[in-house]
């Protein structure tokens, strides 16, 4: 007697397991219905009802359902497409494009748009119903340096809500006013720029429509690359090369690294570097600065500070604990003005000469590059970031045929990269890059076994792992989203925390699955398969640890001197803000 | 067995001496209606007359007793003096003392303050012999009325909390539970499930934390049942929700009561300290282990809150937006728990099911629909008010035995039952008796039961609109066919009555209210298309009159009505002209006078003006 569990789609048996609901189900037997509300990572909402089906019973009674919110149940005939079903699905696209902003063509999201997707699969030709009056559109709310919000083209399908909810424990958007006034906003109706958000971009990455998407500046880019007074000096994040392939039909964690060079290279970026060799000397630094707090027993846990979005969280809310955060710069703010620095030199110019971008799986990093304490000599240390959809859309549209590019080299001196460097992308990666280094810093051996497997896996959003480091007992805890950044806060101020090490991603997994990373709404596994990715080039280098990275070696003994120099300092750190008096939470006291 | 700590019977002749201590008892109707008539100030005077007297004939002294509501609202201020079997009717403040010094000393009733049956003629002294209660079965209502809601003694005087405690000394939750499945009693909120299955399945959760919510967010306009039950007789719905939480193993309900029913909130805040004081509630409940905390929940006004995962939501101190079923309450329902949630009225039955047994219970009422059930009685019929029937009571014996028939000789249209969620019912269905069933088959819904009776001069699509736009406020805005479809419907709505229509919009009417049905996630989305479907289905005429012919039949809608001047009568005396608040009119001296359509806004002053009677509405 087996306890196999069966029901049926459109009258084929079909074997479930454990599925949550009855959509994870339709999808595991390779068919799909349209949705815009439900999201893998976020709980099912109901809203949209495009996921509807009809449902049989056994008993021959019918109903409908969404398929996102049902539970699966033995014996039922779940049926996808009848008349009933289309025509609710018709009539929520009809009612929706109805109030809806149909600029389409001019439409940040054109293309990837779900409401567009299945207008045209169902195949809506006329909206039968009037139309929004153009005296009830709102404004553009573009006050964030990451986020636009366009709410004349909210579907209000709720899934930013939960995003910022449940991800970040945060509520920065959430419903308003009622029937069809219905809106989602920002926190007490104000801009965005102006509330607590910290700009992860999480809200954009599950919108299916044009209503928030990320605030570009490809055209700023293609200016610099086209200015001949220019030269523009490129560095791409960890994350970048295992999920842009997806833009062109490349399996997710597949590592193109050298075909994205040699695009960097065909659109006309001059120095293409790596934001890899950044993350080594992140390590060396912050692997540096855990050991001399170890040693004095002063501020720890130690936070990791490569977040931009856990940074300015940290400034928010919890100003008290901005001690335990690292003094060190994000990889891409220290490598920035090391080549700002020594780019200029090399070529005999100054560094108005040059331009420094950076591609980034990240929307927080505009907020990042804009803040104060990146901009030295009146130059943001970083002058553009491009989020890994804007560097596709660019390649795209400089005609380049990605898939077919022969794989190339970047140029030296800041782009070689170790291991360790590269599996900065998922979560719990900068903890055991730095523990490798760290092992090193404090015991002068190094370290065996540099697998941590205890702090990989992207579904696991809170892990830790106890090690020793010759008799010292250390516990490096790795929390992604800062909903479980809190958790972990709040053991410190409890005073039950026992950890001395705490890595913060505030987007679920880690940069993998950051708020600039090309879209996908269905697909839940995408997380793990980025990171696979990473982890398999970490296996696949020659060497592993960020202190046996060569070049670096080279800049530290020509330039940086040694890692915590008064050199470095002045390059490679940074200081934070208490931003409490501008917090939601000061506004409530 | 258990041994309770507490004798009822005992408590019961005890109260009822405390109440036969208040010599001649004057109720005086406190209901929001009669309160908003004055009888505060009703009960002042009366107050003010009694207290220098010390003997009343055979009654030591008088007292007046603040009750809830009679139900027959049209007539208040009501006073009723049950020792004397007389009502009073719209009495006034001055009308206080003619009855102290005539009935109350005299012993001769005030005839002029009688009930006047309206098809005799005559004056009737006893509330049995007035037609709007003769024809009525009170249970759940029984004693609003006829106790001082703020006096516990009162309510145990009449039985109050004795099913209770009779179920603590047996303490078999299980046994309960097959009493009101066996009764037959169904959901009074709208959605007709039958109770003892919902106490079932929350029953099979018991183990953990679970809940009792009772659903006192009435926002049907026009409904105000829950209301008369909370305000009137609190005693018994806490007495209901004890014997719920027994029964499903909970320690713990909410009553979740809209903020704009302060009264009923006062006297339901009242009444649970009086019971804990009286250890019917708390702690070691009647000094057995069963523990109960009641508490209350203002709602902030949102009609959706209604719907009851939107009810728990709010509760937790969520926006009120509804969330999809399964999982249902009874799996998982308040902060996660397993929850029983039942409406005001299905609560007020229950002490009264276990006082009398579901055989007594199961005796009224039809087939599938078993005892009885209130209404709210209003529009154009005579006797508005709240009622008690039996189910099964047939539509013309609410609207025209109870109700009195129609105001001012018109002629019955229609009944829209249930709210904005239910349905209209016509001449056609005057003899249907109203059960669940009958009522989803003609397309209506028992709803909460809101009866609003409507006359031939009731404009039906204006009926539809206004249904329309309350429940498009309402909509919580979370589904898309609800926030979205009922929008273009009341769109469509308005502008058939703006005369602007077009013979398609009646299709495209029907097509999106059931695609709105079918698709929407919650009960309110999914029964707001009924106004509209059962108006299409029984006056689709009147649709048609409005968009084809651009006439209203009932005479309603003033975007279809034109003022004119008719050239014969008129002496072109200018007064119209002046008195056009828009200058709409124009003529000169002597001649017949126009009106600009154009610029004309119906306000009706010139018709109403003319000396000729030259101006007339077309």
């Amino acid at each position: 007697m087996t306890d196999k569990k069966t029901l049926m789609i459109d009258g084929k048996e079909v074997e479930f397991t454990d599925e949550p609901n009855l959509l994870e189900v339709i999808r595991h037997a390779g068919l799909n219905v349209p949705t815009f509300c439900y999201r893998p990572d976020l709980t099912q909402f109901g809203a949209c009802r495009m996921c509807v089906v009809e449902v049989e019973y056994p008993n021959g009674r019918t109903m409908i359902n969404s398929s996102c919110t049902m539970p699966p149940e033995c014996g039922i005939n779940v049926k996808l497409n009848t008349q009933r079903v289309r025509r609710i699905r018709k009539t929520v696209l009809e009612l929706l494009l109805a109030n809806h902003d149909k600029e389409c063509l001019t439409c940040e999201k054109s293309g990837s748009c779900e409401l567009q997707k299945y207008s045209e699969e169902y195949g809506i030709k006329k909206i039968r119903y009037p139309e929004k009056p153009i005296e009830e559109y709102l404004p553009i709310d573009d006050s964030s340096p990451s986020i636009v919000r366009d709410p004349n083209k909210c579907i209000l399908c709720g899934a930013c809500v939960r995003a910022c909810t449940e991800f970040q424990g945060h509520s920065v958007l959430g419903f308003a006013n009622r029937g069809s006034k219905t809106v989602i906003q920002p926190m007490a109706g104000k801009p965005l720029g102006q509330v607590d958000c910290v700009n992860c971009g999480q809200c954009a990455a599950v919108c299916p429509t044009g209503a928030l998407t990320i605030k570009t500046c490809i055209d700023d880019v293609w200016s610099e690359i086209n200015n001949p007074e220019k030269k523009t000096v490129v560095q791409i994040a960890p994350s970048v090369r295992v999920a842009l392939g997806e833009m062109f039909g490349l399996k997710p964690g597949e590592n193109t690294i050298g075909k994205i060079y040699a695009a960097l290279r065909r659109i006309g970026f001059d120095f293409i570097y790596d934001t890899n060799f950044g993350a080594d000397m992140t390590i060396l630094e912050e692997a540096h600065e855990f050991v001399e707090r170890l040693t004095k027993g002063e501020n720890l846990p130690l936070f990791t500070s490569c977040c931009p979005a856990w940074v300015k969280y940290l400034e928010d809310q919890h100003p008290d604990m901005l001690s335990h955060l690292s003094t060190c710069s994000s990889p891409m703010s220290m490598q920035s003005p090391v080549m700002g620095k020594l780019v200029p030199e090399k070529l005999g110019c100054t560094r108005d000469d040059i331009s420094v971008i950076a591609i980034m799986p990240c929307t927080a990093k505009k907020f990042e590059i804009i803040r104060s304490e990146h901009s030295r000599d009146g130059h943001q240390d970083t002058d553009h970031v491009l989020t890994t959809q804007e560097l596709g859309r660019m390649i795209r549209a400089a005609g380049i045929d990605f898939d077919k590019l022969e794989p190339e080299q970047p140029d030296s001196p800041y782009a070689e990269y170790t291991g360790a460097g590269t599996i900065f992308g998922a979560s719990g990666g900068v903890a055991e890059a730095a523990v490798r280094t760290a092992y090193k810093y404090a015991t002068g051996e190094e370290l065996k076994d540099m697998d941590i497997k205890e702090l990989r896996g992207t579904t696991n959003r809170s892990k830790s792992v106890q090690l020793d480091i010759k008799g010292t007992k250390v516990i490096v805890r790795v929390v992604s989203t800062l909903k479980e950044a809190e958790k972990a806060i709040k053991e410190i101020k409890d005073g039950t925390a026992n950890f001395q090490m705490l890595e913060v991603m505030a987007c679920p997994g880690g940069c993998i699955n950051g708020g600039g990373q090309p879209l996908s709404y269905d697909n839940s596994n995408i997380k793990c398969e980025r990171a696979q990715g990473l982890y398999k080039e970490d296996k696949e280098l020659a060497e592993r640890r960020s202190h046996d990275n060569k070049s670096l070696q080279k800049l530290y003994d020509e330039y940086l001197e040694c890692p915590g120099s008064h050199k470095a300092h002045e390059l490679l750190h940074t200081t934070y803000i208490d931003r409490f008096q501008y917090s939601y939470k000061n506004m409530n006291q | 067995m258990a041994t309770l700590k507490i004798d009822i019977k005992q408590e019961q002749l005890k109260a009822q001496e405390e109440v036969k201590k208040q010599g001649l008892r004057v109720l005086v109707c406190c209901g929001t209606g009669c309160m908003a008539n004055g009888s505060p100030e009703v009960i002042k005077k009366f107050e003010a007359l009694g207290a220098n007297v010390t003997t009343l004939g055979q009654y030591e002294k008088m007292t007046i007793v603040p009750t809830g509501c009679h139900g027959f609202c049209e007539q208040g201020v009501l006073v009723l003096i049950p020792q004397t079997h007389t009502v009073y009717v719209k009495v006034k403040p001055e009308d206080v003392e003619e009855i102290f010094e005539s009935h109350i000393k005299g012993g001769k009733p005030v005839e002029r303050l009688l009930y006047t049956d309206p098809k005799t003629n005559q004056k009737v002294q006893r509330s049995e012999d007035i037609n709007f209660y003769a024809k009525q079965t009170r249970t759940a209502l029984a004693n609003c009325g006829h106790i001082n809601a703020e006096n516990i003694d009162e309510a145990i005087a009449v039985r109050g909390y004795e099913a209770l405690a009779n179920i603590l000394a047996q303490n078999d939750p299980d046994a309960v539970i097959k009493e009101i499945l066996d009764s037959g009693l169904r959901g009074r909120g709208g959605g007709g499930f039958p109770t003892g299955r919902k106490w079932q399945f929350t029953a099979a959760n018991r183990g953990g934390k679970s809940y009792v919510v009772c659903n006192g967010d009435e926002g049907d306009p026009g409904a105000f049942m829950d209301r008369s039950v909370m305000e009137g007789d609190p005693h018994k719905l806490l007495e209901g929700i004890a014997i719920a939480a027994f029964a499903i193993g909970a320690d713990e309900a909410y009553i979740y009561v809209r903020a704009e029913y302060p009264l009923a909130i006062k006297r339901l805040r009242r009444a649970i300290k009086d019971a804990e004081e009286r250890h019917f509630l708390g702690e070691h409940i009647m000094g057995t282990d069963f523990n109960l905390t009641i508490h209350i929940k203002e709602g902030a006004g949102a009609f959706v809150c209604g719907e009851e995962t939107a009810l728990m939501a709010s509760i937790e101190g969520e926006r009120g937006m509804p969330r999809p079923k399964p999982p249902f309450p009874a799996n998982k329902g308040l902060f996660g728990r397993p929850t029983l949630i039942n409406n005001v009225e299905t609560l007020a039955n229950v002490p009264v099911i276990m006082l009398k047994g579901a055989k007594w219970f199961s005796s009224m009422g039809t087939e599938t629909s078993k005892g009885t059930k209130t209404f709210a009685l209003t529009g154009e019929v005579k006797n508005t008010g709240l009622i008690e029937v039996p189910m099964g009571t047939t539509l013309r014996e609410i609207v025209f035995d109870i109700g009195g028939g129609i105001r001012n000789g018109k002629k019955f249209k229609a009944v829209q039952i249930g709210g904005p969620s239910g349905g209209c019912l016509t001449e056609e269905h005057l003899d249907l008796p109203m059960d669940y069933e009958n009522l989803t088959k003609a397309g209506a819904m028992v709803g909460s039961g809101g009866l609003v009776v409507m006359a031939e001069d009731t404009c039906i699509v204006e009926v539809a609109r206004f249904f329309m736009n309350f429940t498009q406020h309402e909509s919580c805005g979370k589904c898309v066919p609800c926030r979205e479809g009922t929008k273009q419907l009341l769109k469509i709505l308005q502008k058939i009555v703006a005369g602007k229509g077009e013979m398609s919009d009646i299709d495209k009417l029907e097509e999106l209210a059931h695609a709105v049905k079918d698709g929407s996630l919650c009960g309110l989305g999914k029964t707001a298309p009924n106004p509209v479907l059962s108006t299409l289905k029984y006056f689709k005429d009147e649709y048609i009159a409005h968009i084809r012919d651009k006439k209203c039949p009932a005479g309603v809608c003033t975007a279809m009505k034109k003022v004119v001047i008719q050239p014969d009568l008129c002496k072109g005396c200018t007064k119209c002209a002046r008195t056009c608040p828009v200058g709409a009119i124009s003529g000169t001296v002597k001649q017949p006078h126009v009106i600009d359509q154009s610029k004309c806004i119906k306000c009706e002053a010139c018709l109403k003006g003319c000396p000729f009677k030259a101006i007339v509405l077309e």
